[in-house]
């Protein structure tokens, strides 16, 4: 117990960037849009989480910027592949690199400087309850968004209208048109909430995590996140549960580590990658029709409309 | 006839060239052009930052000179391009401050003999090709001393990059140092496997304070490690820079690094035309390498020892790595009344007593 409870608060802390990242990417990918840009989002989102914390000493300001910004960002992608029907991963994978270079360069004066960041907020009540009390509820605010907005983009997508609406554009867009709806509308919204949110998980490392900037600080997590919406299989629940599992054994590996085992640490850091291939294995397997089962039908083609047969 | 002028112009310009190439001449700081390939961005806060930081001393020492910078250059043949590009635009110096450099340096110093080129951490040298390391370990020795003096429950946790001589040499001088006060200490290491990753670094020193750890000595580039240090109330050590910001009331002090020092060193040799090719080794004598101020919790007896023990090295009377050394077994691996060479220390691979965790292989 002693041992376990420090383990799966860790997995939470570590995991929760990686789950915002990844429930923006299922939400713009179920509307068909690929987004292979979600690092470079992450880091611009980080950089500007921290910067207006910097200037404006309100990290909730911060995070709303960050959101903003990774929205504004992902317009360019949404403008590209939406508007004007280029290829998707060309554009996300140009994404990756201008917001890698952009955060860069903008954020050199910030390099060493150091914010009063958002702290922990042990939930009244919860955090006494044993076990969960302290892995869930000793965390901070972000967290707890974290869990509310995976209930509610599961709800959304799985059990409202517009939730419908939107996986119809991914599915069918030909269809989708053909029923009333528009779909760029609803590719641009999901394309900039999407980029929102990768924003926010990036925001979450630099306000939340630690309280700085340092170039390039999102260290490969975007792609993580690329490949925790396969891992889900394009399910909220699925991919939260995939990225506490990436977050756990990253945390689990360090206090192996620490606790003076044995186990080569290089055998320790794959695991997370191991585990990623077995489950995916699994799944597909299980599944019979392979793991594209839960993928929209028309992710990553542009609509153009006059082009209908 | 044209044609054999023309030859033997040529002839006559290639001896010159060759000749030229024994001596390098004096040059004026308006007329000389430098360059510094980075191995990451200067916005690391770490390594990349501390080597800008003595390239902009450098600058300001020497009103005129015109340094470039590429950052985030690859250890492969990306680097020998870039050296190119430098030496084409008229660079007459060249630093390549990463250890993977060395070969590529060693290629393109065979192609520019006029050029001076100086690599960072490496072991190869020619004409034109200098090495410049400066001795780390003697300021990790002493903040090991402070660390020694710190600890309660005689557990001292090390968040470490990669395992490379470089950051095994600290971690042993650390652990010298903590060990001369305190013999009973014992020296934890997790490796992160990655030179910056904030998110990773925190965790990593939290997992060591969970193990039982009340100070963390750490050997990578970000001040997280320090604020994870600073929110758990355990004290810490940093790196590269003064970490205090991070860690306002844990921060013991820092190993830091002073690449200034060596910049405006061969600089200035290189402008008066006295460079040769050399292979500079500094420590805490030259102010290469030095400690960040103490925290305010660093009792009076510490700071003296550690003045004491700084002053033992300055004078060249002794060095940390001076036996008896005793690796993880208790093997004695360097006998009393001997020293170990800079070749061993720069390849050393083994842990000494007291570090706790497997070298991994």
């Amino acid at each position: 117990m002693e041992l376990i409870v420090p383990i799966l608060a860790a997995a939470v802390r570590s995991g929760t960037p990686i789950l915002y990242a990844t429930l923006g990417g299922i939400v713009t990918e179920k509307s068909g849009v690929m987004n292979l840009g979600i690092e470079g989002v992450m880091l611009v989102g980080a950089l500007t989480g921290f910067a207006v914390t910097y200037h404006s000493h309100s990290p909730w300001l911060g995070l709303a910027a960050a959101f903003v910004v990774g929205a504004a960002l992902c317009a360019i992608h949404a403008l590209l592949c939406i508007t004007l029907g280029v290829n998707q991963v060309v554009s996300g994978l140009a994404l990756t690199m201008f917001g890698t270079g952009v955060s860069s360069l903008v954020g050199r004066g910030l390099v060493g400087e150091t914010i009063e960041g958002l702290r922990a907020f042990p939930v009244p009540g919860l955090s006494r309850i044993p076990l969960l009390g302290p892995v869930l509820f000793r965390q901070d605010a972000m967290v707890y968004l974290s869990f509310a907005l995976v209930f509610l983009i599961w709800f959304f997508l799985l059990h409202t209208r517009p939730g419908l609406k939107l996986r119809a554009v991914g599915e069918s867009p030909l269809a989708a048109a053909a029923a009333g709806i528009s779909v760029p509308a609803v590719r641009w919204s999901a394309t900039l909430f999407g980029g929102g949110l990768a924003a926010l998980g990036g925001a979450y490392l630099s306000v939340v995590n630690s309280h700085m900037w340092v170039e390039q600080m999102t260290s490969g997590r975007g792609w993580i996140a690329v490949a925790l919406i396969i891992f889900g299989i394009w399910h909220p629940l699925r991919s939260a549960l995939g990225a506490y599992l990436f977050g756990g054994v990253g945390a689990l590996q360090l206090r192996i580590q620490a606790g003076g085992t044995s186990i080569p640490a290089p055998l320790l850091l794959m695991l997370p990658y191991v585990l990623t291939i077995v489950v995916l294995t699994a799944i597909s397997v299980r599944k019979g029709k392979g793991i594209l089962l839960g993928a929209p039908a028309a992710l990553g083609q542009p609509f153009h409309r006059e082009e209908r047969e | 006839m044209k044609k054999g002028l023309l030859l033997s112009l040529v002839i006559a310009f290639a001896v010159c060239f060759a000749g030229s190439a024994q001596a390098f001449e004096a040059v004026a700081p308006e007329d000389l052009k430098v360059g510094w390939v980075y191995i990451g961005p200067v916005g690391d806060g770490g390594w990349t930052y501390m080597h800008d930081k003595g390239r902009v001393a450098m600058e300001e020492a020497f009103p005129g000179v015109t340094s470039s910078i590429v950052e985030s250059v690859p250890e492969g043949p990306d680097s020998a391009r870039v050296m190119e590009t430098f030496v084409r635009n008229g660079a007459k110096v060249i630093f390549a401050t990463s250890f993977g450099y060395m070969d590529f340096v060693q290629d393109v110093a065979k192609k520019y003999p006029d050029t001076i080129f100086l690599h960072c951490s490496g072991f190869k040298r020619a004409e034109n090709v200098g090495t410049y390391f400066g001795r780390m370990y003697q300021a990790r020795y002493l903040s090991g001393l402070v660390a020694g003096s710190m600890t309660k429950n005689n557990v001292i946790g090390f968040v470490a990059a990669h395992p490379i001589p470089e950051v095994i040499r600290g971690i042993n001088a650390f652990t010298l140092g903590a060990r001369k006060v305190n013999p009973d200490v014992k020296v934890k290491v997790v490796w992160l496997f990655s030179w910056f990753d904030p998110g990773k670094e925190k965790e990593a020193a939290k997992a060591l304070i969970d193990a039982g750890a009340d100070v963390i000595g750490m050997h990578a580039d970000t001040g997280s490690a320090p604020q994870a240090a600073e929110e758990a109330g355990v004290y810490v050590v940093g790196y590269n820079n003064d970490m205090s910001k991070y860690a306002p009331t844990k921060h013991l002090t820092a190993p830091i690094w002073d690449w200034g020092a060596y910049y405006k060193y061969t600089i200035g040799k290189v402008i008066d035309g006295t460079w040769e090719s050399d292979d500079i080794w500094w420590g805490l004598k030259e102010g290469f390498v030095d400690l960040a101020p103490f925290a305010d919790d660093v009792p009076q007896d510490v700071r003296d020892l550690v003045a004491a023990e700084r002053a033992r090295i300055v004078d060249g009377q002794w060095d940390v790595f001076h036996g008896p050394v005793k690796n993880q077994k208790g093997e004695v691996v360097v006998p009393e009344g001997t020293a170990m060479t800079d070749a061993d220390m720069l390849s050393m691979n083994w842990f000494v007593e007291g570090v706790e965790g497997e070298m991994p292989k």
